[in-house]
């Protein structure tokens, strides 16, 4: 592989790279408003079994 | 960006997307001739250029959103603006690493302070660093969406500068492309330019819609929370 390759396989890997760790941190904030949906959806459910017993 | 008003759903969005990317790196190496000057390392012009393109267009669309909060008090306003800002420093990273590997492979050097043009844009991309400092040094509300607001107008001031540096500077190495006189490259390569530079801002305007979203659904779950607390 030439330096010149080098260099062009090196850019595009910077950009690759950096799209991805940007769509890992957003998969992972995605996944604690999942876990936050669920416990909010508990919490609804337990305040209506209250109100209702 | 996907403003609201355009209504374009996200995985077309998306789609469009993943598609004009693949599309621009096909052409990249498969339809756009060879530099006769720089060779195989001028291929990183094709997304270097678009890349710091669409830091720009984020940084000015956060500029027009803290406008729109300041001046008619749109409501999610400063929340667009934010997520808009932080793409833009996200791309500026990105143009300067891609940038930096450019430099090495045509000028021998990772940076150089004598050219004018990298200068303004490490500044511009600082300046916007700061703009998180400033905001998370604030208590949310209504303060702290003004402070961001101003900030954001102030900074989109260094855009034309940093994007005009290479035309008002005469001591300089980085490349003029884009003259009075047009592009300065063959329809094969503007035509893949073109490509690479929708497939970056479709890219950016995805990522700006799936921040958002993230953001406005964990605002409401906090609002949701506070509720039932």
């Amino acid at each position: 592989m030439s330096s010149g390759e080098k260099y062009v396989a090196a850019a595009y890997l910077v950009v690759f790279v950096g799209v991805l760790a940007y769509v890992l941190i957003i998969a992972t904030k995605l996944a604690r408003l999942e876990r936050e949906v669920g416990e909010l959806a508990e919490l609804a459910k337990r305040r209506k079994a209250e109100s209702l017993g | 960006m996907p403003s609201l008003r355009l209504r374009i759903s996200l995985p077309a969005l998306a789609t469009l997307a993943l598609g004009l990317v693949a599309g621009a790196v096909a052409l990249v190496f498969f339809f756009a001739p060879l530099d006769a000057d720089q060779g195989l390392s001028q291929k990183i012009f094709y997304f270097h250029v678009p890349i710091a393109l669409t830091a720009y267009a984020c940084f000015g669309w956060g500029a027009w959103k803290a406008l729109l909060h300041l001046w008619k008090r749109e409501p999610g306003a400063d929340l667009e603006s934010y997520v808009a800002i932080h793409q833009g420093v996200i791309f500026g990273a990105l143009t300067l690493l891609t940038g930096s590997i450019w430099a090495r492979a045509s000028w021998g050097v990772w940076w150089t302070w004598s050219s004018n043009q990298l200068v303004l844009f490490l500044v511009l991309f600082l300046f916007y660093c700061a703009y998180f400092m400033l905001r998370f040094s604030v208590d949310a509300g209504p303060q702290r969406a003004n402070f961001s607001a101003v900030y954001a107008l102030f900074g989109v001031a260094l855009i034309p500068v940093s994007f005009l540096a290479i035309r008002l500077a005469s001591d300089f190495i980085h490349p003029t492309v884009f003259t009075s006189a047009g592009p300065q490259m063959s329809a094969r390569m503007f035509f893949t330019f073109c490509v690479c530079l929708a497939g970056m801002l479709a890219l950016a305007a995805t990522l700006y819609a799936v921040e958002l979203s993230g953001k406005r659904l964990d605002l409401r779950l906090r609002e949701l929370r506070e509720a039932l607390a």
